[in-house]
């Protein structure tokens, strides 16, 4: 079996942060491998070793500076990368789902993977549906927020569950080839060796662009437009407790006695 | 092409809230483009869905019966035949974990943009716009597209809606193409039963990512013991392994309405905030001010918790 896991470098913000147009101000932001991708990138790791898979491959849509966290995924034991990067993709703000669907399809038509595995979401635009989406155009089978995957395979079928609302597990049956999107805790990612680290630094990286690809380049234009970013307006009207921890502890104290909950 | 769909949502034989959210955001929507709102009711039983969510507002229902709980591609096939019969303009679903396995999909088929997780939407003649976070809540985002579209609406962000309808209630006769559905539900299972039941407690002494490592609980258990309270916790400490599911506050864990809440080292995303808002008194003990656990907490302390912890530890000892 081959599985093709989609991964993403995505943004983490800073607690204290600036807006400047339709974006945070760059100083103020970071990056890091998308934690939900890190437990697809997980699981696709563990059907390795059990002898499912033969080969892990990893695919993302993201400029050079990424090529670092993507390596995360090579150094925790996937096998080679596939980076598509476009000119025309450089400065596009927002890429909707509609997009990052066609470009990752040409990805799957190429692999030709049997799984497909994603992240239930990105940690910073958080969509969610990018997966489904990619199921549904290329035509496998799909379930989404997926906590956990049989790694014995029934024939054709994956037997997952799908962590619904309010701790209910929905137990389910999905035919081959299947995209599933990952939920976290499904596993526990690793951290990557030393070793792993090093062999990574080896592995293949392969850069396609969209025309590489045979995707047009009419793709990337979303129908989505970010037209305002702004941080929420608080409707908290939170009484702050100041002062030294023994004092905001004492005052803490006393609003358990005072609600007669305290010992 | 002015017409709302929406899609309703249920489970094991209940309509689930979205459902009668979805009715008041369709209806606002409708209101806007000056069209009908048409509300979908597919599998399980079908004509008691109707009937229950045949509130003021509704124009249309449509009920498509086939197989009994919810499968993604009944669905998906069932919404995208709806779609060439009624024209809408805008297929509204709820954000829901179901939601999410159809929604994208039902786009993709009808070549329509989809948006997700919106919490607020105004349409104005051909142009959608649509309010949605980015970075888990720090920042709010305005969208906007222009012609038809799939929307996911977040829960709870919509009040539900009241009222009798009078809306006529068809039977849609879809045409189900059982060699495309490739997917089956087996059943259900309820998870994180056990030991403790943190929707008993009177006192939560709930942990999140703020505490690091695994043996930092240690503070978290000494807290509750001298306050004779039950520890509970975010998702993340639950995916580490550190705390057993039956203990995970959440949309995904337990919802909790105990009298005290006190949110440790939680920075209160939003599927954690939907599980505990309705406790009665909220206290938050968070380094970060403007942490969204901010917004709906009564009390707080801007400080490191592994100072403020084991003081009030003592305050009890």
């Amino acid at each position: 079996m081959k599985i093709l896991v989609t991964v993403k470098e995505v943004a983490t913000v800073e607690d204290e942060f600036e807006i400047e147009g339709t974006e945070i101000a760059d100083q103020y932001l970071g990056a890091d491998l998308n934690e939900w991708d890190d437990y697809a990138v997980e699981e696709a790791v563990q059907l390795q070793e059990a002898g499912v898979a033969d080969e892990v491959v990893t695919v993302t849509i993201g400029p050079e500076d990424c090529e670092q966290t993507i390596r995360q995924a090579l150094a925790k034991g996937a096998d080679r990368a596939v980076r598509v990067w476009d000119d025309s993709l450089d400065g596009v703000d927002l890429l909707d789902v509609g997009a990052k669907t066609e470009i990752l399809r040409a990805v799957v038509e190429e692999e030709d993977p049997d799984l497909v595995l994603t992240g239930v979401q990105a940690g910073d635009d958080s969509f969610g549906a990018t997966g489904v989406s990619l199921a549904a155009d290329i035509g496998y089978e799909w379930g989404a927020v997926v906590n956990h995957l049989e790694h014995e395979f029934d024939g054709d079928a994956a037997s997952v569950r799908r962590e619904l609302e309010g701790g209910v597990e929905e137990l389910t049956e999905i035919e081959l080839p299947a995209v599933l999107t990952i939920q976290t805790g499904i596993n526990e990612p690793r951290y990557a060796s030393l070793r792993g680290i090093r062999q990574a630094q080896r592995k293949e990286l392969d850069v396609q662009t969209l025309a590489d690809l045979g995707v047009d380049e009419s793709a990337v234009e979303s129908t989505l437009e970010l037209t305002d970013m702004y941080e929420p307006e608080s409707e908290s009207d939170v009484t702050i407790w100041e002062g030294s921890a023994d004092e905001t502890a004492a005052e803490l104290g006393e609003l358990l006695r005072d609600k007669g909950v305290a010992p | 092409m002015s017409d709302v769909l929406a899609v309703t949502d249920h489970r094991r034989g209940e309509l689930r809230d979205s459902s009668y959210e979805l009715v008041t955001a369709g209806r606002q929507l409708a209101d806007e483009t000056g069209g009908d709102l048409h509300l979908a009711v597919i599998s399980g039983t079908v004509d008691e869905f109707a009937e229950k969510i045949n509130r003021e507002g509704v124009d249309a229902i449509h009920t498509v019966s086939h197989g009994e709980e919810f499968n993604h591609d009944v669905y998906t096939q069932a919404i995208t035949q709806l779609y060439d019969e009624l024209a809408p303009q805008y297929v509204l679903t709820p954000n829901s974990v179901n939601g999410l396995d159809y929604a994208p999909a039902v786009a993709n088929r009808l070549g329509l943009p989809v948006v997700t997780d919106t919490v607020d939407l105004a349409a104005n003649g051909e142009t959608l716009t649509a309010t949605r976070e980015m970075y888990g809540g720090k920042v709010e985002t305005t969208n906007e597209l222009d012609g038809e579209a799939v929307v996911t609406i977040r829960e709870a962000e919509w009040p539900a809606a009241e009222g009798t309808g009078d809306a006529a209630v068809e039977a849609f006769d879809a045409d189900i193409d059982e060699d495309a559905v490739g997917s089956t539900v087996n059943g259900f299972e309820e998870v994180g039963g056990g030991d403790v039941d943190i929707g008993e407690a009177d006192v939560l002494v709930s942990v999140g990512r703020g505490i690091e490592e695994e043996e930092n609980l240690d503070i978290i258990r000494d807290l509750a013991d001298a306050l004779d309270a039950t520890v509970s916790s975010s998702r993340p400490i639950v995916d580490n392994g550190w705390l057993p599911k039956n203990r995970q506050v959440g949309q995904s864990g337990k919802v909790v309405t105990p009298d005290v809440y006190i949110a440790i080292g939680i920075s209160g995303a939003v599927q954690h905030v939907a599980g505990m808002k309705g406790s009665d008194t909220i206290v938050a003990i968070n380094t970060d001010p403007n942490a969204p656990i901010m917004d709906i907490a009564d009390y707080a302390i801007h400080d490191d918790l592994f100072d403020v912890v084991p003081a009030l530890t003592e305050e009890f000892q």
